[in-house]
């Protein structure tokens, strides 16, 4: 029998999960969504996908090297940084759009802070920040339709009230157009918003039967994912129900074009399922590194996300606000954290 | 079911030994028994080298009024006063009786008024027989059954959660000396003058929540409380506020401060037999487990009683021990030898074998939350040992460093593996040893 024992602090158990299981539980759960996108816009949306993870890993391992830390590609966070980057993608992009963004993601999102953990922003929307940048209109426009033929769900006699030029456009762009007096009168502009509100509209975009960037179309895909990482305790609720919650009631009281609570019920569900905010709430705010540790914090780090995706789509100049009010939410993580430091159980005035 | 907010689910572990009945083993030739099995001051040897004492015989006495004595636990003679290992994993004063091998016992005859004495005589027998909390801390008995007069007890609370994986010694106690814990139960809330009196008990021993409720039938002040599976559920502020929704202060705040006193199970037998017979305690249930141990056992064992005599007549291991853990595996230590010997505080041994004991390494912190999520206290574990990594103890501290109870659950769900209760633990130190150096500080100013 041996006599050297293992001396250690306690707890002497510990659950299963470890950092690599928590990362491949979200390269899972993205899964979904990549199935429909290749279902909807073919092929590519694959190519384009592997390319992301491939540069991401190969770009991870390169920097570890030359850090002279241990590589550990194999913890599943790079993959899951390159499947969100190619996930922000018009499906008609280069091929070396993915590629550079992922390349951005790990080298300036996460390794120049020092690596997995200590990135004060996400990575994948960091470099979509920067191609939307360097590269807007490969990023923001030129969107097809879908294989079933749709491109933001209106029907042609509604199409037929709008200007040519945004016919053809997303749904948030559409949506936005109708916010300027200059390119739509008033009357259609309120006909066009209640229709955008239309059970016909919102099925197609929960299903993903609309034009855009091929990870968030379909959001009946990505809320199974989401459901997933919520059945393995991955992403909890504060985070997504704060953040749809504050895009419900804000839309609902500000979204129509008459004053307060103008618009129909229905068209707070139409910007929470059109563009990445199901994509975003569920999978890219509740990025562990980059969102408050306290539970309080959480929450308001939720509707702080709401607020300025609200204010960006509504007011701002860009149709869709997703991933700038989730980086700005990061920026504010550490002043969150400290505010909302919880009491302690018992907690007695000293 | 009753419970408390935060906590988690470790496999409980515990089929290796609940179905194993209580058992002597046989008498061990020689027991060590550390002077300090207890919070507060050592005991003082009143016997030296060579001395022949007798089973149950006073040996050391309590070195202050937070302080307990102890007394032989077997019969035989005195060889060494000194350094031993101690079940706490450090190196400590003991004292070595080598056994005649006769087991010789002082006089222990029964009172037959036990029922009828007065708080005051109960307090005085609990403090003769050398009884600490069993549970694992060691807080002296006789301590936490005299309050300052400003406050009152109104609930006694006996902790039969047992909480820790793999210990069934609480578990066995109750279904084997159900009647002895009421009884104990009784003396305490007499000493204390206490209205109420709860059991508390996890819903993993439907059997001995099924017992005791039957046996408290006719009790109208007792009642028997189910509690959810959850760990820390036995932690003492977790097991009050399932018990009665009261908060125990922080920075230090006791039980009494909400009326409450919390004693074990194993305490209460312990009480009933030092009120009923004068009977010191001097032995133990005691569970020796864990996956690479042959027959998984409850042993009523003599406190000094060394691991090593325990783990041979469990049947030794049956493949190469990684770790030892002295008590249970989520706040037990890890101890460097079998020569160590049990104190009155040893509700268990769990004998881990190669792979169960491999270190995974540590990653950085995700900031996933996992721990804040969890702390049964509403702590920040993250930020209180990056603080401490930092050598920030005034952050630290302010963080509720201090308030930790190292219950473990934080590191028990890390996903990067950080050793939360490690760092927690060099914050404690050394943020106790600032507060030291400052409170001298302002002694000399005003002297």
């Amino acid at each position: 029998m041996r006599n050297t024992f293992a001396v250690s602090a306690s707890p002497h158990l510990h659950d299963k999960a470890g950092v690599a299981s928590v990362m491949w539980q979200v390269a899972i759960a993205l899964t979904p969504a990549l199935i429909v996108s290749v279902v909807l816009f073919g092929y590519r949306a694959l190519t384009l996908t592997m390319l992301g993870i491939v540069a991401a890993v190969i770009t991870e391992a390169l920097i570890q090297k030359l850090r002279r830390v241990e590589v550990c590609i194999t913890d599943g966070s790079a993959v899951v940084t390159g499947m969100l980057v190619a996930f922000n993608l018009n499906v008609a992009s280069p091929w070396w759009l993915p590629v550079v963004g992922s390349v951005f993601a790990i080298a300036i999102g996460k390794q120049v802070f020092g690596g997995l953990g200590h990135n004060p922003m996400n990575p994948a929307l960091l470099a979509r920040a920067f191609m939307v940048a360097s590269w807007p209109t490969l990023m923001t426009a030129g969107f097809t339709p879908t294989k079933f033929g749709s491109i933001n769900g209106l029907s042609e006699a509604v199409k037929a009230q709008l200007p040519d030029a945004i016919t053809g456009a997303t749904p948030l762009t559409v949506a936005k157009a109708l916010r300027d007096t200059t390119q739509v009168s008033h009357d259609v502009a309120v006909n066009v918003i209640n229709n955008l509100a239309d059970a016909n509209v919102i099925s197609d975009l929960f299903w993903g039967n609309v034009g855009g960037v091929f990870g968030e179309v379909s959001a009946a895909a990505l809320l199974l994912g989401a459901a997933w990482l919520a059945y393995k305790h991955i992403i909890g609720w504060r985070i997504p129900i704060s953040y749809i919650g504050t895009v419900f009631v804000l839309v609902w009281a500000f979204g129509g074009v008459d004053g307060m609570f103008s618009a129909s019920v229905f068209l707070p569900l139409f910007h929470i399922f059109a563009g990445g905010l199901i994509l975003g709430a569920f999978f890219m705010a509740t990025d562990m590194v980059t969102s408050p540790v306290t539970k309080n914090g959480r929450i308001w780090f939720g509707i702080g996300c709401g607020l300025l995706t609200v204010v960006i789509r509504l007011v701002g100049g860009y149709p869709e606000g997703v991933s700038y009010s989730i980086l700005l939410m990061n920026i504010f993580v550490p002043l969150i954290d400290r505010w909302t430091m919880p009491k302690p159980f018992g907690e007695v005035k000293a | 079911m009753k419970t408390f907010p935060g906590g988690v689910h470790p496999h409980d572990f515990k089929h290796f030994s609940k179905q194993a009945g209580i058992e002597t083993p046989p008498l061990p030739g020689k027991v060590a028994i550390p002077l300090s099995q207890h919070i507060g001051a050592p005991a003082k040897p009143v016997v030296k080298k060579g001395d022949e004492v007798l089973a149950g015989q006073l040996i050391a006495e309590a070195g202050g009024f937070v302080s307990i004595p102890m007394h032989a636990s077997i019969s035989g003679k005195v060889t060494r006063i000194g350094p031993f290992a101690h079940p706490g994993g450090a190196i400590l004063p003991a004292i070595e009786i080598t056994g005649d091998g006769e087991d010789n016992w002082v006089d222990l005859p029964e009172d037959p008024d036990w029922q009828s004495l007065d708080a005051a005589e109960i307090k005085k027998r609990i403090a003769a027989a050398g009884v600490c909390g069993m549970g694992g801390a060691g807080f002296p008995t006789h301590v936490k059954l005299s309050p300052p007069a400003d406050k009152p007890i109104d609930t006694v609370i006996l902790n039969g959660v047992e909480c820790e994986p793999y210990l069934t010694s609480d578990y066995r106690v109750m279904l084997e000396r159900s009647e002895d814990i009421l009884a104990g139960l009784r003396l305490i809330m007499k000493a204390l003058d206490a209205k109420r009196g709860y059991i508390g008990i996890e819903a993993n021993k439907p059997d001995a929540i099924k017992q005791m409720r039957t046996l408290v039938k006719s009790e109208p002040n007792i009642k028997v409380v189910g509690l959810k599976l959850k760990y820390p559920q036995g932690a003492e502020k977790q097991l009050i506020y399932a018990c009665t929704k009261r908060k125990v202060p922080n920075k230090g705040g006791l039980p009494m401060a909400v009326g409450v006193v919390v004693q074990n199970v194993g305490t209460a037998v312990a009480v009933y037999e030092a009120v009923r017979w004068r009977k010191p305690l001097v032995q133990r249930v005691i569970t020796v487990t864990g996956s690479v141990v042959k027959t998984p056992k409850n042993f009523n064992a003599r406190v000094g009683t060394l691991y090593s005599h325990l783990l041979e007549h469990a049947g030794g291991a049956t493949a190469d021990i990684g770790k030892v853990i002295s008590g249970g595996p989520m706040m037990g230590f890890a101890i460097s030898t079998l020569d160590t010997p049990m104190a009155k505080t040893s509700s268990g041994i769990v004998i881990m074998g190669i792979k169960e004991a491999q270190k995974d390494t540590e990653y950085t912190c995700l900031r996933c939350g996992r721990c804040v999520d969890i702390c049964p206290l509403n702590l920040v574990p993250s930020m209180i040992a990056r603080n401490v990594r930092y050598e920030d103890w005034d952050a630290a501290d302010k963080a509720g460093c201090m308030d930790c109870m190292k219950c473990g659950g934080c590191a028990y769900v890390c996903p990067s593996h950080i050793k939360l209760i490690q760092w927690i633990d060099i914050g404690k130190n050394k943020i106790g040893q600032l507060r030291r150096e400052a409170a001298d500080k302002t002694k000399e100013k005003q002297g």
